[in-house]
């Protein structure tokens, strides 16, 4: 007996539309099931799972604050995906965006000037694009898996910010702990409103949405993406050049990606540390899909998966359930969103031993 | 005129029907092939020629409908079962190993552990008293396409089938060849084995076959014995209608050199390519230069020269209009007046999943930049513009579609045909190069696209036609040369080159300097 995925005859558009709902309503049953197994009350967990951040004001800010580093780093990787380049490594360009963009408020403390923040995003952008250029290279040139190669720079752009933390940027006037000097008040991206935490990053994120929207919807550039991601060839005969494509989707993401780094170092943390990231560059991959590659799904799409943070902690300090339980539901969401694609486009037909008595016959 | 069969039919369908979703692929199909005839099944691409076969060869489960074999129902679940009733298959795409011999190759169609020396020898004596010379130790890397086709003949009668199934067999084939394999259709007969025999080439049918069923649209239209009718009424069952015929008149004087190819050769781009070697090639304002070949001798790698996806490193080997363009590209080839035709429609000349208005931009945004964009570098499409614009190749070449602007995989692959086809001659381009400008087009459209090539070559451009199909060759070319193994022949006249000459220049006879491979070929 054998499994086998057999293409539908007609495309159910309405199911399209639904498959992310459909898989957010299974997250939630599994969920239960979850709980229950855990013996902890499923309504309760839920509630202070999805619901409760949303009860308080600072907690829609907290929100957004969350949601922007995902939205930036998944409008960027869309543009990826959907040009057939599959850059997984946007954690690592994150870091190294958020590093060299802290290289002026950490080395260059002294110079305090309304030039430097700008000059932070710009620093930030070309780190993030340059480290996302490595796996362009070796994709285009050498012809490697893009895959493998942005994956295994994650890991060292990790380590790489580890040592600098914990050695040459160090605070000197920080007891030894393994963090920067705090940024000065021209490092520090402004809040959107004064009255809560939501800075700018937000804003980067909904500008950068729009305009990559606006880009795939209407310009040549746009159609040159969808033209490459669907088929190569068709792309090489429409003269737009494949190996150029490779480079701009991961210069693009990758200066997204450090945009995301930059912001939520300056605008939520104000200083660099070991770690500066719950894995917004894995879970931003969560976000493209679960968005449907559309930069505006991908706005929604980030405010929900942000939700799944807040909630973690939440639910850690109200049932006392482990905050691996958040990695967990980001999981179950993505093979959700994946299974339901899968099963809109291809029905599963289980073929019997019949096959294999025929051909021993 | 039916004379009915006094005997049980080796093979017999009663209304099987094959649906895909909505669409009858066959629809109630009744055959009936009698022991020891060539039966031809006739119809254009897309009849459900391929649908009913694999039913018949238990590849599709029937919708509806029986199937008899000698006169008792039987269920065909699996090629396996297939063969066990007795019926083998030729594919017209082969299935073969090529890094492993002919002698493994035929051991891993069979079931059970049968020895390679045993099979060996097997397929030796059968190749041998079937007339199709075959060395077992040979590796099928280094076969021609006939040579390997004779392998798939000889896999399947070493099961010994009462029925033969062969899938567009000759399309691969040089003439010679051809008729190589005519004689063993023969000698199958003579032992009171049935073929099954695909295609849509009605001389063939005529020459070889004892009876036709053809088909068009799933339904069975005409039974009948090919022998008494008359090219124009089969044809007529196969299409519904009249053929528009093809009207080269009106081709003038060639006028000045439009392209010019000089001792271009280029290495193969990956283990299964074609080399191209010295080719030598200039077409004139006017004229339709065609380039026959059986397929996988060049012609792709060639088009892809031709059209800049792949330059080359010599920027003097192409010149358009007097101008070196071996290392520009595509995009700069257009913009100097050429329009390109590919061979494969669905991910090379299209995208499948992208609307028709999409589709045109994919050729012509270069070209027509003008009209179809605005808002300078930031490259605004024109939706309304680049609309107007398919609506009127659409209504030219009479493209038949659902909606008013559908994705261009719904469309059927004539109707798609025309469509790109159009989409380049809409420009009137000062030269045009289409490959196989009419595979798996029906008849209607096929002429249709076939005088538009002329009419271009009419109005003062330079067409160079790439084609597997010799009758369409014959039907519009000035002057014709083969292509073979990456090599071309000079052009010469269509009016005093002949089927005989081209079939020799297929196989390699170069005007003398015949290589190993095709004397490998005729020495059998």
């Amino acid at each position: 007996m054998r499994i086998e995925l057999k293409k539908r005859d007609g495309l159910s558009s309405l199911f399209s539309i639904l498959s992310p709902f459909i898989a957010l309503g299974l997250t939630l049953i599994a969920g239960v099931i979850l709980f229950l197994l855990l013996g902890k009350d499923p309504v309760k967990a839920l509630y202070s799972f999805f619901i409760e951040p949303l009860t308080e004001v600072w907690s829609l800010h907290e929100l957004a604050v969350k949601a922007a580093p995902l939205i930036l780093i998944a409008v960027g990787l869309s543009i990826c995906y959907r040009s057939n380049n599959w850059n997984i490594g946007a954690e690592g360009q994150f870091i190294i965006g958020a590093m060299a963009g802290s290289i002026l408020p950490v080395m260059f403390h002294g110079w305090q000037s309304p030039l430097v923040l700008p000059l932070m995003l710009i620093f930030a952008m070309i780190g993030g694009a340059a480290y996302a250029a490595i796996p362009a290279f070796l994709k285009a040139r050498l012809n490697t898996n893009e895959i493998l190669t942005s994956l295994m720079l994650v890991y060292v752009a990790q380590l790489f910010l580890d040592w600098m933390v914990r050695g040459p940027w160090r605070n000197p006037e920080g007891f030894n702990f393994p963090e920067t000097r705090n940024f000065h008040d021209y490092a520090v991206l402004p809040r959107i409103i004064e009255t809560g935490k939501t800075h700018w990053g937000f804003g980067f994120a909904l500008i950068a949405a729009i305009v990559l929207w606006f880009i795939m919807r209407r310009t040549l550039k746009g159609f040159e993406i969808t033209v490459l991601g669907a088929s190569a060839r068709a792309g090489r005969f429409a003269g737009f050049s494949d190996k150029k494509m490779v480079y701009f989707a991961f210069l693009l993401s990758g200066a997204l990606a450090g945009l995301a780094g930059i912001s939520e170092v300056s605008g939520a943390i104000g200083q660099v540390r070991p770690v500066i990231s719950p894995g917004y560059g894995f879970t931003a991959i969560i976000v493209a899909f679960l968005g449907r590659l559309n930069p505006l799904g991908i706005v929604a799409a980030g405010l929900v998966l942000a939700l799944t943070y807040l909630g973690g902690e939440a639910a850690q300090i109200s049932i006392g359930i482990t905050d691996k339980v958040t990695r967990l539901f980001q999981g179950l969401l993505l093979f959700f969103v994946l299974g339901c694609d899968t099963l809109i486009h291809y029905r599963i037909r289980i073929v019997t031993g019949a096959t294999q008595k025929g051909s021993a016959a | 005129m039916e004379n009915l069969p006094t005997e049980t039919p080796l093979l017999e369908t009663r209304g099987l029907t094959k649906m895909f979703g909505s669409l009858r692929a066959c629809d109630a199909i009744d055959l009936s092939i009698a022991p020891g005839e060539v039966h031809a099944l006739l119809g254009e691409n897309g009849a459900g020629k391929s649908t009913l076969v694999k039913m018949l060869f238990g590849v599709l489960d029937p919708s509806e409908g029986e199937i008899l074999w000698k006169g008792k129902p039987v269920k065909i679940g699996s090629p396996g079962e297939a063969r066990a009733t007795g019926v083998g298959m030729v594919f017209q795409h082969f299935s073969l190993f090529e890094a492993l011999t002919v002698a493994e190759n035929i051991a891993l169609a069979l079931d059970g552990n049968i020895g390679i020396d045993q099979i060996s020898e097997e397929a030796g004596r059968l190749s041998q008293e079937y007339g199709l010379p075959l060395d077992p130790s040979a590796h099928v890397a280094d076969l021609s396409v006939g040579e390997r086709q004779r392998i798939e003949i000889v896999r399947a009668l070493l099961q010994n089938p009462e029925l033969i199934i062969l899938d567009e067999p000759t399309s691969v084939l040089t003439p010679q060849e051809a008729d190589k394999l005519f004689e063993t259709l023969a000698k199958l007969q003579s032992e009171g084995r049935s073929v099954l025999y695909i295609s849509h080439r009605l001389e063939e049918v005529q020459r070889i076959c004892d009876r036709a069923t053809v088909l068009r649209h799933g339904k069975v239209t005409g039974d009948c014995d090919p022998r008494q009718e008359t090219p124009s009424s089969l044809a007529q069952m196969m299409v519904g209608g009249e053929v528009a015929e093809i009207s080269g008149a009106g081709l003038g004087e060639p006028g000045e050199v439009l392209i010019e190819v000089n001792k271009l050769s280029a290495p193969s781009r990956s283990p299964f390519a074609v080399a191209l070697r010295d080719i030598d090639l200039s077409v004139r304002a006017g004229e339709v230069v065609a380039i026959a070949g059986v397929a996988g001798n060049g012609q792709s790698e060639l088009f892809d020269v031709l059209s800049g996806e792949d330059k080359v490193g010599d920027a003097d080997a192409i010149k358009i209009r007097g101008q070196s363009v071996g290392g520009k590209g595509i995009t700069e080839r257009r913009l100097m007046g050429c329009g390109f035709v590919p061979e494969e429609r669905h991910g090379h000349a299209a995208v499948t999943d992208l609307p028709l208005t999409a589709n045109l931009v994919l050729s012509r945004h270069a070209s027509d930049r003008s009209t179809f964009l605005s808002g300078g570098p930031i490259g605004l499409i024109n939706t309304g513009a680049v609309a107007i614009a398919a609506k009127r190749i659409s209504e030219v070449m009479d493209v038949r579609k659902s909606g008013e602007d559908p994705a261009a995989g719904s469309l059927s692959g004539g109707n798609l045909q025309k469509f790109i086809v159009g989409r380049e001659l809409d420009r009137q381009p000062v030269v045009l190069v289409v490959n196989q400008p009419t595979w798996g087009v029906d008849a209607g459209a096929a002429s249709r696209i076939r005088q538009a090539l002329i009419d271009l070559a009419k109005s003062g451009s330079a067409v160079v036609v790439i084609s597997q199909d010799l009758d369409e060759v014959f039907e519009i070319a000035s002057r014709i040369a083969v292509i073979n193994e990456g090599r071309l022949s000079e052009p010469e006249p269509a009016k005093t080159m002949t089927r005989e000459r081209i079939g020799l220049l297929m196989g390699g006879f170069h005007d003398g300097t015949g290589h190993a491979h095709a004397e490998a070929i005729y020495a059998h």
